[in-house]
């Protein structure tokens, strides 16, 4: 899938929780609603852009933040089937 | 007269809790205050003879054939306007009363043709009825001047209007004034000389009239008649069903002859539209038997194939082999299905069964992905629940009703009249739209506020409204303390008084004058029960959910929500978006919004379906396309859904269609999605199958079948035949028993049943234990989460914003003829009021670009262009322009841009910048479509017929 449309989208739900005052909470916001709404493919596909990014790519610091701190929970659960 | 107002009291039912007790003709009877002597005889089982009145229509007392005697009174009052008095004495027959009946009979058949033996209405007629009923046996002055010359007005392609046959009752007049309220009719003259006609026009098409047929269900002669009746005869019997085209979901009764559907009348006992319907449920049904339906199983290799007609086994193995191979080949997750908010309950939920069950996955998503999803995701972050709060009677206890990016009348013309009758009773109302739509002044209706604001800035415009709130100490205290989280509530309290959202900050950005903002601010928070309307634009945009949640916070802040008059209510797009998001069509959700990831509810369905249950969230729609594109994802099965019409970026969209290996479209039609098909399955009509639709108050209401499928299996069974062939079972003999599933595995549903819906006529749900006869009035004690959480909305400005390249902002929308991608609404009469889309502009931006009316003008987005008649309106604002997209052929979504909806994927269908200018030809992408199509349609023509197929 097109990297530049998912990071697009992660800096979109960024943005959402960007609102929030606490930032741990702002944090786990984001990796929650990936975490719930994003199909697993989607995800592994921004976990890597994350790895393979250079500092200053296209993710925002709070969305950066968040893989970061969550991506246990971000990974796939199951096998893939 | 329709079949079933054969058993009008004459007068509306009253709701009073005062009794009055009186005789009538001897027999005591006891009716509510303010009931009328007519309706109360009818209640005693005495029918009292009649002609201008109707139980849907408050008294006119012109005919004086409901003449009665009171004790006590002199002369001889009008039943139908006289109003019952404790121990009022009524004698409704007697020689008096006869013969001034006979009277009145006498004049008004001197003035009416006497050939009912071949009068459309025999069999049918009020009029003839009441001759009968009085007895009439001679007409002394029948040579007397007469109308009967008159030349009909045909010029409703749906109904006609004889002027000979017009008794000048008024009955239509009322209809059109009191129930639709357009008000298009009017009595000229007085006397003799007075007749009927339509204002503003030369004739009926020509006039105001919007075609809803209220003045024809309401007319006692064959003056005002259903061109299908006079061409085919009175209806012999009804079937009560549902409206498939908007989420009002009207309740309809088929009349038929045999399997031959006269016409539609709306059922005066219907839920949800109180005896009312529009021009879609009401006469727009054609289609159903339009020739283009395509009833024959077909498939091909290639998209670039003809067709090959084949037998439904050979279609349904061959799909299922598809759907294997892909799996096999690219894994189970290279393949997803798309349900419809077109079918009913029973049809989207065996189709995401299908999908997680038979392919394993959860890559399944529904059309209300592109309208209505931030409403599922915004609606249960507040309050707990991903619906509509009250029902729609509610609007009629509503003081202030706020309408947020709807636009009523022409989407939800039901409601739109309920909505008008109750602002013609004096509610006030509040609009925000960058447009002036319709509501905003029409006939004695006229907005107390018009918030017009740039299109996708609403969030910034909430956050103003709650800036007031909050500001000026409107906030319901009591109730946020009681009902709601406080910690949440405090947060947004000091997140929405920031001088950052007061009305003055944000003015710039929404182009509203801030004393608008404050002035609707206070009205919705202080003017009695405030109640907003909201639609498709409020979630087709980048912030659709922060928009959904900013209504939800609203609306708790103020302390309305919870009863009747108040609410949030989505008015859903299409008849069944409420019921495909129920049915568990969400890629994350199982049926009842219950997430995947949820172990009790996942194991729930693992033993009652049988099989393991990924606990992975799926693809939703523009996901698929995404992932098609990139090649995982290469097989889809679609019901009943047109995304290469509706969803946005079509090139982007048929691109993605153009890379699957097997798309399998399951449809009445060819649409646009089918030419990008490998196998295509027939589906079956509304007519031909049982099953229900859920409106948008939660309503669940029956279809029923009163023709066979003409393709020989309505659209469930071919599901379960997939789902059989995919080697896993279903055995559903009857849609109840797939009810009775959902029944079973979903809480808000357990006291759902055919029987209880044939019982009640309709439910709302929840419908259980708790609520046996439904809920019209949801979050009444406590949300459905607990407390009512307040949410955190920012504006954020959406990144399709105006530049040198593209100065105008483009918003979509639909209009009240035509349906949706106009699949079915298109293979009907009512292309005469919208034979194709167009392009609205205000005079100042069509002046600056040398643009005149009727002008072919390009429209030009960062994602295509395409080339549309230009129509100058000053409903629109400068700098924003306005399209429908309910033909094929002018591409409104060749302009839309993928940009969505953050927390839903939702497009921003109401957003996209773009330049118009004029042009001369087609565009490039016309051209292309244009060819694609014409090459469709001949692989279609060309389609070879295997002698062997068993069809
Ligand atoms: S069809 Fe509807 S709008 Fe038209 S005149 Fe009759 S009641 Fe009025
Ligand atoms: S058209 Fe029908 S309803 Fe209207 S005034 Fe004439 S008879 Fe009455
Ligand atoms: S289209 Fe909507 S308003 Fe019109 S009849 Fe159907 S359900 Fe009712
Ligand atoms: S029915 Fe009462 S006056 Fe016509």
């Amino acid at each position: 899938m097109d990297i530049a449309r998912l990071i697009h989208m992660a800096n979109q739900v960024g943005a959402y929780f960007e609102a929030e005052p606490e930032r741990s909470a702002a944090r786990a916001g984001v990796a929650d609603h990936l975490a719930r709404f994003w199909e697993p493919r989607m995800r592994a596909l921004i976990l890597a852009y994350l790895d393979q990014a250079e500092e200053g790519d296209a993710l925002s610091p709070l969305v950066r933040e968040a893989l970061l701190e969550h991506r246990a929970r971000l990974a796939r659960r199951g096998a893939v089937p | 007269m329709s079949l079933s107002c054969q058993h009008d009291r004459g007068t509306p039912a009253r709701l009073s809790t005062r009794q009055v007790s009186l005789r009538i003709d001897g027999l005591s009877v006891s009716v509510p205050a303010g009931t009328s002597v007519l309706h109360a005889a009818a209640v005693a089982g005495i029918d009292i003879p009649r002609l201008c009145a109707s139980e849907a229509l408050e008294a006119f007392g012109s005919c004086r054939l409901c003449v009665v005697e009171v004790k006590g009174r002199r002369g001889f009052p009008a039943s139908c306007t006289t109003l019952v008095e404790e121990d009022m004495e009524v004698t409704t027959e007697s020689d008096a009363l006869l013969r001034l009946r006979r009277g009145v009979m006498e004049l008004y058949i001197s003035d009416h043709p006497l050939d009912c033996l071949t009068c459309s209405a025999n069999g049918n007629c009020e009029l003839q009825d009441m001759a009968g009923r009085v007895g009439l046996r001679e007409v002394r002055y029948a040579d007397g001047a007469n109308h009967l010359k008159e030349e009909a007005d045909v010029s409703n392609p749906y109904f006609a209007y004889d002027p000979a046959k017009c008794i000048v009752c008024s009955r239509c007049v009322r209809a059109c004034a009191d129930i639709q309220g357009t008000f298009a009719l009017t009595t000229t003259e007085r006397g003799f000389a007075s007749r009927i006609a339509a204002a503003g026009g030369a004739d009926f098409l020509d006039s105001e009239c919007v075609s809803c047929g209220a003045c024809v269900a309401a007319c006692p002669t064959a003056a005002l008649m259903e061109k299908s009746v006079i061409q085919q005869g009175q209806p012999q019997r009804g079937v009560t069903t549902t409206c498939a085209y908007c989420g009002v979901g009207c309740s309809l009764n088929a009349e038929l002859q045999g399997e031959k559907l006269i016409r539609m009348v709306p059922d005066p006992k219907g839920g949800a539209n109180r005896g009312h319907a529009c021009v879609k449920g009401r006469f727009a049904w054609g289609y159903a038997t339009h020739a283009d339906r395509i009833t024959t199983p077909m498939i091909r290799q290639s998209i670039r194939d003809p067709w090959r007609v084949v037998g439904w086994e050979e279609a349904i193995h061959h799909a299922a082999a598809e759907f294997k191979r892909l799996q096999g080949r690219y894994g189970a997750e290279s393949v997803g299905s798309i349900t419809s908010s077109r079918c009913s309950n029973e049809e989207t939920y065996l189709v995401q069964k299908l999908t997680r069950a038979a392919f394993g996955v959860n890559n399944v998503d529904t059309c209300a992905r592109v309208c209505h999803s931030p409403t599922g995701y915004g609606l249960k972050q507040t309050l707990g629940e991903s619906a509509g709060t009250q029902d729609f009677d509610s609007v009629m206890q509503a003081d202030v009703v706020l309408v947020i990016g709807a636009n009523p009348t022409d989407g939800h013309p039901v409601f739109g009249s309920r909505l008008k009758q109750r602002l013609r009773q004096g509610a006030k109302l509040i609009v925000a739209d960058p447009r002036t739509i319709d509501l905003v002044d029409t006939p004695h209706v006229r907005a107390v506020h018009h918030l017009k604001l740039r299109p996708g800035t609403n969030v910034a415009l909430v956050n103003a409204l709650a800036h007031v709130i909050v500001a000026e100490g409107l906030v319901d205290e009591a109730f946020v303390a009681a009902r709601c989280d406080g910690a949440s509530f405090a947060k947004w309290r000091a997140f929405v008084a920031d001088p950052r959202h007061s009305p003055e900050a944000t003015a710039a950005v929404t182009g509203v004058p801030a004393a608008t903002v404050r002035g609707a601010a206070r009205l919705y928070a202080t003017g009695g029960n405030g109640a907003i309307y909201y639609g498709l634009g409020v979630t087709e945009h980048s912030q659709g959910s922060t928009m959904v949640m900013g209504i939800a916070n609203l609306a708790m802040a103020t302390g309305n929500i919870g009863r009747p008059g108040v609410g949030v209510n989505p008015l859903r797009g299409q008849n069944n978006v409420q019921g495909s998001c129920d049915m568990g069509s969400f890629p994350h959700e199982l049926p009842g919004y219950r997430h995947v990831s949820d172990d009790a509810t996942r194991h729930l369905f693992e033993s009652a379906w049988g099989v393991k249950l990924s606990d992975e969230p799926g693809l939703r729609i523009p996901n698929m396309f995404d992932a098609a594109l990139s090649g995982s994802f290469k097989g889809l099965y679609v019901q009943g859904e047109d995304i290469a019409q509706s969803d946005p970026n079509t090139q982007h969209v048929t691109a993605a269609l153009e890379s699957l290996e097997c798309l399998v479209v399951q449809d009445l039609f060819l649409n646009e999605t089918a030419k990008f098909a490998h196998v295509f399955l027939p589906g079956a009509s509304f007519l031909e199958k049982d099953g229900t639709f859920t409106n948008a108050e939660r309503r669940i209401s029956r279809i029923r079948k009163v023709m066979r499928p003409l393709a020989g299996h309505a659209d469930w069974e071919v599901t379960q035949m997939l789902a059989n062939a995919l080697g896993y079972p279903m055995n559903y003999g009857h849609p109840s028993e797939i009810m009775d599933e959902i029944a079973r595995l979903t809480p808000s549903f357990h006291g759902v049943s055919y029987a209880r819906l044939d019982e009640l006529g309709s439910l709302q749900w929840p419908c259980n234990e708790a609520h046996p006869q439904g809920t019209p009035t949801m979050h009444v004690e406590e949300f459905v989460r607990g407390k009512g959480r307040f949410m955190l909305t920012e504006y954020v400005a959406t990144e399709e914003r105006v530049n040198r390249r593209f100065p105008l902002l483009l918003t979509t929308g639909r209009i009240l003829s035509q349906y949706n991608v106009g699949a079915q609404t298109r293979r009907t009469a009512n292309t005469v009021w919208h034979p194709e889309d167009i392009l609205e502009l205000h005079p100042l931006d069509a002046e600056d670009r040398g643009i005149r009316d009727g002008d072919w003008v390009g429209l030009q987005s960062r994602a295509g262009e395409t080339v549309l008649r230009a129509l100058i309106s000053t409903r629109m604002q400068p700098g924003v322009v306005y399209t429908t997209f309910h033909w094929p052929g002018s591409g409104a979504n060749v302009v839309t841009t993928e940009n969505s909806d953050w927390a839903t994927n939702c497009p921003e269908y109401k957003v996209t910048a773009v330049q118009v200018s004029r042009v001369e030809e087609p565009s490039e992408w016309q051209r292309r479509f244009a060819r694609f199509n014409r090459e469709q349609q001949t692989l279609l023509d060309n389609r070879q017929r295997d002698d062997h197929a068993t069809v």
